[in-house]
């Protein structure tokens, strides 16, 4: 057996199943709108508000943005990773993905329960 | 090993295999969805908001620029979907093989490019 050192900060595997979780969340999420999309006639204002109020399906809606935003990370920071070079560069844009997914989440809040 | 050996690359001749061109255009693809969200989140808020702005987002819709957007989006949203749910299939060991690979990502163009048509032309 060869006795290797194993290093590094360990979030692999924890990243690699975050994300496929959150895909599996979005596709259940998507194949649930598309099929309300696809089953009812006429998409009105009243029918596209009254799905949104139902409670359920206002926290399922959460739960899908909140899955895509850590999906998001998971993706932005890998791509960031693997094409900037220059370190301060790298971590800018990193700060600015998280800020931004920050953002869209307290956004995300105030349209869901907003009307 | 000798660093500085010289290296030939056939520029003209190199080709990605399809699978490799899924994959860095699920990259492509992620990237453009994430650069979209605020004006999909902003385009959520106004379906929601009144029924004013709702009847001011369809107008906005019949736009061609609104238009090209969103079928940038919905060809970057359908190609994300069906190369995404066949890294599933991967992970599961569902098609690793060779060739499978290769038609499984066949299809993924396919398919994605077939749904965006299809989406696009009720779109438009």
């Amino acid at each position: 057996m060869v006795n290797r050192v194993v290093t590094g900060a360990h979030y692999g595997l924890r990243d690699w199943i975050m994300q496929r979780v959150t895909a599996l969340v979005m596709v259940t999420y998507v194949l649930f709108i598309a099929g309300w999309l696809l089953l009812g006639s006429s998409v009105d204002y009243d029918a596209w508000t009254g799905l949104f109020a139902n409670n359920v399906v206002r926290s399922f809606s959460l739960l899908f943005l909140l899955a895509l935003y850590c999906h998001a990370w998971i993706g932005m920071r890998d791509v960031v990773m693997d094409y900037i070079k220059v370190a301060h560069l790298r971590l800018a844009l990193h700060v600015a993905v998280i800020l931004a997914l920050i953002m869209y989440l307290i956004w995300s809040v105030q349209i869901l329960w907003g009307f | 090993m000798n660093e500085k050996r010289p290296k030939h690359l056939a520029l003209r001749h190199i080709k990605f295999p399809l699978p490799a061109i899924v994959s860095g255009l699920h990259r492509v693809s992620g990237l453009l969805l994430f650069l979209s969200l605020p004006l999909l989140l902003w385009l959520l808020q106004h379906s929601l908001r009144s029924i004013e702005t709702f009847t001011e987002l369809g107008g906005i819709l019949q736009h061609p620029v609104s238009k090209l957007f969103l079928t940038g989006v919905l060809w970057a949203f359908m190609h994300h979907f069906c190369a995404g749910i066949r890294f599933l299939a991967i992970d599961l060991d569902y098609g690793v093989k060779l060739a499978q690979a290769r038609a499984s990502s066949k299809w993924v163009m396919v398919v994605s490019l077939m749904l965006t048509v299809l989406m696009g032309v009720r779109l438009w």
